[in-house]
């Protein structure tokens, strides 16, 4: 039946009355406006890269494995701000991971009919809430009281060997590891919603199933819930983790703003390359300014990998459990 | 004697065996997850209320009307200036991304369909959501700033570049929602097709549509990186939207952020929890377009 397959527009037949001028003219702008998502992004790509050729070319390889950050003698090494991106990221996915998915659990196969809607309300709020105002908090009230836990961590640990440099001496409440708490707070509604999503496509029979094989609701959701939605909790993991990754001013008002840190120290103070980006900017003179746009150029592409390899996962799995559904 | 069936089922009764106690702590792991990210978001609100309150409302309206003291050690009130510039720069961001970004859908839902180019511009547009909004300030930078100079407009730039992906997103996702037989009533009614588009499936969408686009605005209003390379740092009230330098709450909250100066620290207080009221505002505007959207359906 027509009504059925409603939802996509007539195919193959162009039903459309006769096309004048103004029509074609519409069409036109409308594909221009689609193009213009991949332009911008081409655009990003080269006029960027122009930019900071002069430092690339400079540096080399260099830019990638020296930590010496020093633009007064020209000299850009990026690997610690490389290195604390991969950091501060990484912790964030540790704290943020098993939270988002056990929230979404609750909120999918949990929580009673009416609480499902405030909590997730409770989440959008969350999510809307700008990142500098994150940040203000975690520089202004967070980091104070946070370093004497840090020193009482550290002090519990003092003396084993790999564990007393983990979790090492705390010079300011700033750090990698202050930075990865409020990233993974950010990023928790993120992958919550997604993970939601991909969540409640689990088909109903699949669910049944395993509640008259005699399942309690936790081995129906280890039995059924996860193996269908494991791809897509890859997906939605991966991107938070970009979005993680991209957080400017968070990180930067928290992450403690040292250079050349290229520390396992969790509670050390270092920095990321967005941060370092909106921290040094104000006084960069131009070629400092072509160094920061080549730390821009990194993470771009960076984060590009990470979210084309993430959607990929997502729409894959999300198609392969719409074709179990139907 | 008692009946031995009994006496099982009593046991079962009596004593919860191992699987349902795990299922049970997994429960309880559940709500703790819950509560792990309610103790933050309380914790943040609370601060923003509890110290931003005394800063923007002493005095008031002083805080929402006097110029940025351009000396950060003095203390009292003064975000007139930015709070212009957040709807100014806000306002110019919406007015370049909203109209593309619902053409650009339009596009991928009415004209593109499956083609190559409309699913490979759909995957990217989904890509494109995930670029750091730092990166999209340099961008701007490189391509405008550089040769004209700090103005609002170049936030709006940066900001509508951000907000273009979600847009598209946010519509086509409500174009898709919009009945077949609506546009095949009007094709035989002898419309033409963009004729269709604009009066009769936008029109059938345009709840949706506002709605998905009010919260990327919302969401593009809290940035601060795209900012801090394209606007410039003034103190003064600038409603010019091409010309010269301006400033927005979320840059000097970061610059005031950093400041050791507790006379800055309460002007960013204040200029947070000004910002929340905005960005909470315009969500909830959106959630009542979310609700006569799936009212009329």
């Amino acid at each position: 039946m027509l009504a059925e397959q409603s939802s996509s527009p007539p195919t193959k037949i162009d039903l459309a009355g006769s096309r004048d001028p103004s029509d074609r003219i519409f069409g036109w702008l409308a594909f221009g406006a689609a193009g213009l998502v991949l332009l911008i992004l081409g655009l990003i790509a080269i006029t960027m890269t122009n930019r900071a050729s002069s430092v690339f070319r400079e540096m080399g390889l260099e830019f990638f494995t020296s930590k010496r950050w020093s633009p007064a003698d020209d000299k850009f090494g990026g690997l610690s701000f490389i290195w604390g991106t991969l950091y501060t990221s990484a912790i964030a996915i540790v704290i943020a991971v098993p939270i988002s998915l056990s929230v979404s659990l609750f909120i999918t196969q949990v929580a009673p009919r009416w609480l499902k809607m405030p909590l997730v309300y409770v989440l959008d709020l969350l999510a809307v809430i700008p990142s500098v105002v994150f940040g203000l908090w975690g520089v202004l009230t967070l980091a104070t009281p946070i370093q004497s836990v840090y020193a009482r961590v550290h002090h519990a640990v003092d003396g084993i060997p790999i564990l007393q440099s983990i979790f090492g001496a705390s010079p300011q409440g700033r750090s990698f590891f202050t930075a990865g708490i409020i990233l993974s707070v950010m990023i928790t509604p993120i992958i919550t919603s997604l993970s939601r999503e991909v969540i409640e496509t689990t088909p109903a029979n699949e669910k049944e199933a395993a509640y008259a094989l005699g399942a309690t609701r936790w081995e129906m959701i280890r039995g059924s819930v996860i193996p269908h939605s494991k791809g897509g909790l890859v997906g939605a993991v991966m991107l938070g983790l970009g979005r993680a990754m991209g957080e400017t001013i968070a990180a930067a008002l928290v992450i403690g703003a040292s250079i050349g840190q290229l520390s396992i120290n969790l509670f050390s103070s270092g920095n990321s390359m967005p941060a370092v980006i909106a921290n040094e900017w104000g006084e960069a003179d131009d070629l400092h300014k072509s160094g920061l746009i080549a730390l821009a150029v990194v993470l771009f592409l960076i984060t590009i990998l990470v979210n084309v390899i993430a959607s990929a996962i997502v729409r894959r799995s999300m198609a392969r459990s719409r074709g179990a559904n139907s | 004697m008692i009946d031995p069936t009994a006496q099982a089922a009593l046991q079962l009764r009596s004593r919860p065996s191992w699987r349902s106690t795990k299922n049970t702590l997994m429960s309880v792991v559940m709500v703790a997850g819950f509560v792990m990210i309610a103790i933050p978001l309380v914790a943040i609100l609370w601060s923003v209320i509890a110290r931003g309150a005394s800063a923007a409302f002493t005095g008031f309206p002083a805080f929402f009307t006097s110029e940025i003291p351009n000396i950060s050690r003095k203390a009292g009130p003064g975000m007139g200036p930015a709070i212009v510039g957040t709807l100014l720069i806000t306002g110019g961001a919406t007015l370049l991304a909203v109209p593309l970004g619902i053409l650009g859908a339009v596009y991928l839902h009415e004209y593109g369909r499956e083609s190559t180019f409309a699913r490979l511009v759909r995957f990217m547009s989904v890509v494109m959501t995930g670029v750091p909004s730092i990166v999209m300030g340099l961008f701007v930078y490189v391509m405008w700033t550089m040769t004209f100079g700090y103005s609002a407009f170049g936030g709006s730039l940066a900001m509508s570049c951000l907000m273009l992906p979600v847009v598209i997103g946010s519509t086509e996702q409500m174009l898709r929602l919009v009945p077949a037989n609506l546009r095949e009533a009007s094709y035989a009614l002898g419309a033409t097709k963009s004729r269709t588009i604009l009066t009769v499936v936008l029109p059938a969408a345009l709840p949706g549509i506002v709605s998905g686009a009010l919260l990327a605005v919302a969401r593009a209003a809290g940035e601060t990186a795209p900012l801090l390379f394209t606007i410039g740092a003034a103190t003064q009230f600038n409603p010019h939207l091409f010309e010269g330098a301006n400033n927005a709450l979320s840059a000097q909250i970061f610059v005031n952020a950093n400041s050791s100066f507790a006379g800055a620290q309460d002007r960013a207080w204040g200029a947070a929890l000004t910002l929340v009221m905005l960005t909470f505002a315009i969500t909830m505007v959106a959630r009542v377009f979310t609700a006569r959207f799936s009212m009329k359906r």
